[in-house]
């Protein structure tokens, strides 16, 4: 049995966090023609946040502390 | 080398291995060591929702649009975070009413109505066979592609015999064959099939690491790395708009609208409330899965880009199908065993998708559109039969058949055209019409039935009007003019601009009006009217999913008479009798009963069946069934607002609102109590002062009347001189005694007095207290006698006052005896652990009424208006709270006529006397 609680809270915050993220007008910034390490800086950009998301997302999932 | 017999073998075995891994799951589970049990593997299984669209569509899509295919990915991950809340919900609302499909999940929400399951279901099955077909085509065309090895081939147009002569019709039938196999083995409550979801997570697997190898082939071997592919792309003019936020994707709408479907999708497709709800084994798998999906979507989707580029790169001017890249890539570089391997990488996407979509469309077409009408069709008498268990499978396996064989046709039908193509996120959009039903369901009571069916009803149109007819008018099915003129020539009417909005595209724009209409309608609709009884009971077990008053769901709701007898064979005909029979062991077990005859055909038993039922037929089926085995007493709205009113929401309220009450009844009595002791001290306080001053005014206003006659008489006689003196000295005497005894008294209550207790001789004190009083004794003629043991043990008190309670006694006793001949007898006596000194005169007595009086303070016996008082009234007061002082007790016998005896026992000295005497 897994119960809402502060995990939930953290979790529904990060999804607000991805959503900023992931939209208008945040993505504007980075719709340029501009290359990070040789790839374009959307593409970056989008899989850096993605993968930002989901190492958060685990991080708050397996702590243990609560 | 790569020849057809290769292909078909290498297709073959692959399938064989799927059969295998199932048949070992389902051994494993009927073993009680099930293999799926754990968060990776039901992850993997979640990931059911990358099909072949996934595979080779995000590559044609990127190819196309840049990253305008990623929305589809990046909803399912933010989702994914709300699982916690959302998902989490659902699964624990499901695993409470053994509810197995999503059609009977909004059926269950809104009082159990087949009609909102037929419509569900419905919905599903038209949003959901274009999709299959979109799957079985994929098949077809990569295989019609490896086979034409090492030709890089672009399919054309089949031409080949429908059904039996052409090969996608056998994959269809060998996927049906084993979804039957696997996902219709037996009925049963929960409707899990372990072996399934084990191959599927097999599949996941396979398909991954297919894209991957792909994927760094193109990366790594045909270029050198994402930043050259990337540098390339940018110098090529025509893929320049692709790199940066243009192209087809670069309306910011279009990005969120895709965004918001998949966030429904990953919700809401059949196939992953299949595998995510029905087929969750324990729900802490779903914590790990919230990161590790999104993982998987994360891993599959890293090459997509690369790959769009590179085939771009590769094949330029559009020479071959940027849908086939994924295959055509390795094929055009000569190499087979990694084109085979992303054909099986395709082939497992597409198939775990068809297996799973089958599996819950069956469950849905069964359970909540065939079901009902046969249950409602009398003349079938079907609610007479003994065991419906195998219809039921039998219903389910034609579901099966027919469901891909619809997907056939469809996909023979639409082939190449714009129907098909563009179908995954037609799809989507349909599913998306079950998201305000089921998310107003879980979070808001008011939803209603009737709200429901028009939200969904308003929304499917909106879908129908605005995206699936414009797919078919494009596909030049129906007049194009529909799409440029608009119903009957009405430009407010165009399906894609309806009302004259533009600007958006076209599923956006069939999102915004769909969503406009369902939940406008759902809201709208469930105002005007609210819930009804059946609506309410459901929305609070619905609602309140997760407070643990839902933990028994349902039972709370009903009402009526049953036996157990018939409840059994009711289930027994869905499930087959042993089957049943066992369940409801179980059942008894659960319940601390020996055996099924001992149970009670109560609401819980009842509702149990009824859940049972659920699992094999839907939640509305299984309503209506046990209703008629059931004589159920309906429970009108007033009844049921007043259970769950007072039951879950007052009932806790009141429940504090007690405990507080009982808290503070509890500090009133205190309270109450210590008043009424600060009031009688406060009442003995005045009456103690007022009783001093009055006592004190009587000898005072004696001595001050006879000091003045003294006074103002100078020329008064010796004699009578003589007595006034004598009367003023002993009132004074008197006074003073009384002084000293307040004071005394005062000491003694305060705490203050000194007390000196040493071993004392009981004998000595009453000897020497006799002596001291021997003359008052002769003075008033009275006869003291001493009885006197020889010995007596030792008792521990103060000397000084044990002589002050003797004096008192002694001199009380020589004031009330007798007139003549007055007698006194003291007498000393060792009984138990106590020394006993009684003091006996033979006066008047004192009667019952007076015997307790007489020890209170002020208080003397006898008449106090016609004789003079005789003393303080102290005397006996102090007496006794000395005794008490050192642990004894006072008390006094006594008849009137028939004299008094006052009597004080004292505790022996104990061991620590006797010690210190040693």
């Amino acid at each position: 049995m897994i119960r809402p609680n502060i995990k939930g809270q953290r979790l529904a915050a990060l999804f607000l966090l991805g959503f900023l993220l992931f939209n208008y007008p945040l993505l504007t910034l980075f719709a340029g023609s501009i290359h990070v390490f040789g790839i374009p800086v959307l593409y970056f950009y989008v899989f850096a946040v993605w993968a930002l998301l989901i190492g958060l997302m685990a991080l708050v999932v397996e702590r243990r502390d609560d | 080398m790569l020849t057809a017999p290769v292909i078909v073998i290498a297709s073959f075995v692959y399938v064989g291995l799927l059969f295998a891994i199932a048949y070992y799951g389902d051994k494993r589970a009927d073993a009680g060591r099930s293999v799926i049990s754990n968060p990776y593997i039901y992850a993997l299984s979640l990931a059911v929702y990358c099909t072949s669209w996934t595979f080779y569509g995000s590559v044609g899509r990127a190819a196309t649009s840049g990253i305008g295919f990623l929305p589809i990915y990046l909803g399912p991950t933010l989702m994914a975070a709300l699982w916690w809340y959302v998902m989490l919900k659902i699964i624990r609302i499901s695993k409470q009413n053994r509810i197995t499909s999503i059609a009977d999940f909004i059926a269950s929400r809104y009082g159990k109505s087949h009609m909102l399951g037929g419509m569900v279901t419905i919905i599903a099955v038209v949003g959901i066979i274009p999709y299959i077909a979109l799957q079985l085509k994929a098949i077809s065309n990569t295989f019609s592609i490896i086979l034409r090895y090492p030709e890089v081939a672009t399919p054309e147009q089949q031409g080949a015999p429908l059904f039996l002569g052409d090969n996608t019709f056998y994959i269809a039938m060998l996927l049906a064959a084993f979804t039957i196999l696997f996902g219709t083995r037996h009925l049963d409550a929960t409707e899990r099939h372990e072996g399934l979801v084990a191959a599927i997570a097999f599949e996941s697997l396979v398909k991954l690491l297919a894209f991957i190898a792909v994927g760094l082939f193109v990366t790594f071997w045909l270029y050198d790395g994402f930043a050259d592919i990337f540098s390339r792309a940018g110098q090529t003019p025509e893929l320049r708009a692709l790199l940066s936020f243009g192209g087809e994707s670069g309306s910011y709408a279009t990005w969120a609208s895709l965004t918001f479907l998949s966030m429904a999708a990953i919700m809401f497709l059949p196939r992953q409330f299949q595998v995510t709800v029905v087929e969750n084994v324990d729900e802490r798998h779903l914590a790990k899965a919230i990161w590790l999906f999104p993982l998987y979507l994360l891993a599959i989707n890293i090459f997509v880009l690369p790959i769009a580029f590179g085939g771009l790169l590769h094949f330029p001017n559009g020479a071959v199908d940027a849908d086939t890249f994924v295959l055509t890539l390795p094929i055009a570089e000569q190499r087979p065993w990694l084109a085979l391997f992303a054909f099986i990488g395709g082939l497992s996407a597409a198939t775990g998708m068809v297996i799973v979509e089958a599996i819950a469309l069956s469950t849905m077409v069964c359970n909540d559109l065939v079901m009902p009408v046969l249950l409602r069709m009398k003349a079938l008498r079907l609610t007479e039969r003994r065991d419906l268990s195998g219809l039921l499978l039998g219903i389910r396996r034609g579901a099966i058949v027919l469901i891909l064989v619809l997907g056939y046709v469809y996909f023979y039908l639409a082939g190449e055209a714009y129907a098909l193509v563009s179908i995954g996120l037609i799809s989507f959009s349909a599913v998306a019409q079950f998201a305000p039903a089921i998310i107003g369901g879980i979070f808001w009571k008011g939803g209603t039935r009737t709200g429901a069916i028009c939200g969904l009803a308003a929304g499917f149109l909106v879908w129908i009007y605005t995206l699936l007819l414009p797919s078919f008018a494009k596909s030049g099915w129906l007049p194009i003019t529909f799409l440029s003129h608009g119903l009957f020539g009405t430009d407010l009417l165009k399906p894609q601009q309806l009302l004259g909005l533009e600007g958006l595209d076209d599923i956006t724009h069939c999102l915004f009006w769909s969503m406009l209409a369902n939940i406008g309608c759902y809201i709208g609709v469930s105002l005007i009217k609210g819930p009804n009884a059946a609506e309410h009971g459901q929305a609070t077990v619905f609602v309140d999913a997760f407070k643990p008053a839902a933990a028994a769901p349902g039972s709370r709701f009903w009402r009526g008479s049953a036996s157990v007898n018939n409840l059994l064979m009711l289930v027994g005909r869905f499930l087959g009798p042993e089957r049943a029979y066992e369940a409801f062991a179980a059942y008894a077990g659960s319940r601390g009963e020996r055996s099924v005859e001992a149970l009670s055909a109560d609401a819980n038993l009842v509702h149990h069946a009824e859940s049972l039922l659920a699992g094999a037929i839907g939640s509305a089926s299984a309503r209506v069934m046990v209703a008629s085995v059931v004589e159920e007493e309906p429970l009108g709205i007033d009844e049921v607002m007043n259970i769950i009113d007072e039951a879950s929401q007052v009932l806790a309220y009141s429940r504090q609102l007690e405990q507080k009450s009982r808290e503070l009844e509890a500090a009133t009595n205190e309270l109450r109590g210590a008043n009424q002791r600060l009031q009688e001290l406060d009442r003995l306080k005045d009456d103690f002062i007022s009783t001093v001053t009055h006592e004190l005014r009587t000898p005072l206003t004696s001595i001050r009347a006879f000091s003045e006659i003294l006074n103002d008489n100078p020329r008064l006689d010796g004699a009578e001189r003589a007595k006034f003196l004598g009367i003023i000295v002993k009132e004074s005497e008197r006074l003073t005694r009384l002084i000293n005894q307040v004071l005394d008294l005062a000491k003694i209550e305060s705490g203050a007095a000194e007390w000196h207790s040493s071993e004392i001789d009981m004998r000595e004190v009453l000897e020497e207290s006799a002596t001291a009083v021997s003359q008052l004794f002769k003075e008033r003629k009275v006869e003291l006698m001493l009885e006197l043991p020889q010995r007596v043990p030792g008792i521990a008190a103060d000397r000084d006052r044990l002589m002050q309670v003797m004096l008192n006694l002694l001199s009380n006793a020589a004031k009330f005896s007798g007139r003549a001949p007055g007698k006194v007898a003291v007498s000393l006596a060792h009984e138990g652990g106590f020394l006993r000194v009684d003091v006996a005169d033979n006066g008047v007595g004192i009667s019952a009424a007076d015997q307790e009086v007489i020890f209170e303070k002020f208080r003397q016996a006898g008449d106090m208006l016609t004789g003079k008082p005789q003393g303080s009234g102290l005397g006996l007061h102090i007496s006794r709270r000395i005794i008490e002082h050192f642990g004894g007790r006072m008390w006094v016998t006594s008849r009137p006529g028939e004299g008094a005896c006052f009597s004080f026992a004292l505790p022996l000295a104990g061991g620590s006397v006797l010690i210190r005497a040693a």
